[in-house]
């Protein structure tokens, strides 16, 4: 009997499928993410839009939150390690978190070295804005791929970039000829062994997701729309005025991300969004997706 | 005989795993949201998932009486989430299941995802030849199961897969392995005597 090999990390992200995973702070917001409909929960100590706000350094959540809200809901429960922390990831894997989110929203432990994550029995996700990051990061483990986008802004378009430029990198990869793959892993700083079989599959070796600025029914369509298999909503949820209708929209138009008229009532007479921010007003040094490589 | 069409319930889940499988066998197969989609079918795959997820769905789009409905008449195959939401008793009221055959499952009963888990058994009852690669994701467990049910294979002698007339259940998911026998089964060994 196998446990914790990647095959079965890589089972759990494709179950994910088709869902949404909701950023959440504590088990009231918990029960009202699995209310909606939520394939997941990632506890964090605040959302992505209030760690922008309120500065500092920003860690992995308390224990003994994670510990209640994995008394409260049944669907898997995720949380969050600083990049390179693998002693976080480690208490995470102790408390039996179901996937560790490796991730920029939080301040970096590590600016050279992610966690090594072949090493863990759980199964971690990475946020990735190029090919060549994803593929740095599975070769690391990584048993999930999401955008990175620009958390806590509101704003898609940062994860639209990173979508758009996955996809067509694996693209092109599709119509090179062999001999031209070790110049383009070079080129995209990615192991080439990985590089060679994204050019077969056409797709990444595992599931690739969005996240990073989803607030509104419309966006989690668009993200599918581009290629993603599954959404996470940060503080698009939380931080609207209404979260388990906005929980629930957005839901349905994960799983209808192609049907535009039920897109359009879902969409209809929802309580404002979380106010957004351009990102050309966020300066270079405070964008979270800049965090690791 | 009417040609076979399989539906597979595109709600949440892997759905498109067992698209696959159906494509690799030749088998025409639609992905269903409705129930106007669910009418065209003649077997329906529901997959692996998150079963609260799935089962507010199929609320939601007023699917729950024609869901009934097919798994009288028709073939109905359920992995995992899929098994939890055609039970007939689940010990957890946040799903509503559909109660289409008599067995009793507790949701992730072999604990949280590092207790996910793959093994190899033989399942002489499906194919005999070789043994079968079994993913075990979260997986439920089968605690409880009446007359009319058929336990058609075991790991650790608790049932990992069981059928009734016309209903099926696995709690592993062969959609992630490259093995077509479960969906051979499925598709063109349920309609004949057990």
């Amino acid at each position: 009997m196998e446990k914790g090999s990647f095959e079965v990390k890589v089972g759990l992200a494709e179950m994910l499928k088709g869902g949404v995973i909701m950023d959440i702070t504590n088990p009231e917001q918990a029960k009202i993410a699995e209310d909606s409909g939520a394939v997941a929960v990632m506890a964090l100590e605040k959302i992505p839009a209030d760690i922008r706000k309120s500065g500092g350094i920003a860690r992995m959540a308390d224990p003994e939150i994670i510990m209640r809200i994995q008394k409260i809901v049944s669907i898997p429960v995720m949380a969050k390690c600083r990049i390179g922390h693998f002693a976080e990831a480690q208490i995470l894997e102790a408390l039996g978190v179901d996937f560790v989110d490796e991730s920029e929203v939080l301040t970096p432990a590590d600016e050279q070295n992610h966690v090594d994550k072949h090493k863990f029995k759980v199964p971690f996700v990475c946020g990735a804005r190029s090919l060549g990051e994803a593929l740095r990061r599975i070769g690391e483990g990584a048993a999930l791929i999401r955008t990175k986008g620009e958390a806590g802004s509101g704003n898609i378009v940062e994860a639209v970039r990173h979508m758009r430029l996955v996809m067509s990198e694996i693209r092109k990869l599709t119509v090179l000829g062999n001999e031209e793959l070790m110049a383009e892993a070079k080129r995209l700083g990615a192991p080439y062994e990985l590089v060679k079989k994204v050019a077969k599959l056409g797709k990444l070796p595992v599931p690739n997701f969005a996240a990073g600025g989803v607030a509104t029914p419309a966006d989690a369509s668009l993200m599918m729309q581009l290629g993603a298999e599954a959404v996470f909503v940060g503080s698009g949820i939380f931080k609207s005025e209404d979260p388990p209708q906005r929980a629930k929209a957005i839901v349905e138009a994960t799983t209808n991300f192609d049907k535009p008229e039920i897109l359009a009532k879902v969409s209809s007479g929802l309580k404002e969004a979380m106010e957004g921010i351009d990102i050309h007003e966020i300066p270079a040094e405070q964008q979270m997706q800049v965090r690791g490589w | 005989m009417n040609s076979i069409c399989v539906g597979i319930l595109a709600l949440q889940g892997d759905y498109g795993k067992h698209k696959e499988k159906c494509d690799w066998l030749g088998v025409d197969s639609i992905y269903v949201r409705s129930s106007e989609e669910l009418n065209r079918c003649t077997h329906l795959i529901i997959p692996g998932g998150e079963s609260t997820t799935i089962s507010k769905l199929m609320k939601l789009y007023g699917m729950v009486d024609e869901l009934k409905k097919f798994g009288k008449e028709k073939y109905i195959w359920g992995t995992c989430a899929g098994m939890i939401l055609v039970a007939k008793k689940v010990d957890d009221t946040r799903v509503e299941n559909l109660g289409l055959i008599d067995i009793y499952v507790q949701r992730n009963a072999y604990g949280r995802q590092v207790d996910s888990f793959i093994t190899e058994e033989n399942l002489p009852l499906i194919d005999g030849k070789e043994k079968f690669k079994l993913i075990f994701i979260r997986a439920p467990v089968l605690l409880e199961y009446g007359d009319s049910v058929t336990p058609l294979g075991f790991v650790n002698e608790i049932p990992v897969i069981a059928r009734n007339d016309n209903v099926l259940v696995s709690s592993f998911h062969p959609e992630l392995t490259p093995d077509l026998r479960m969906h051979s089964y499925f598709i063109f060994k349920m309609g004949k005597k057990k």
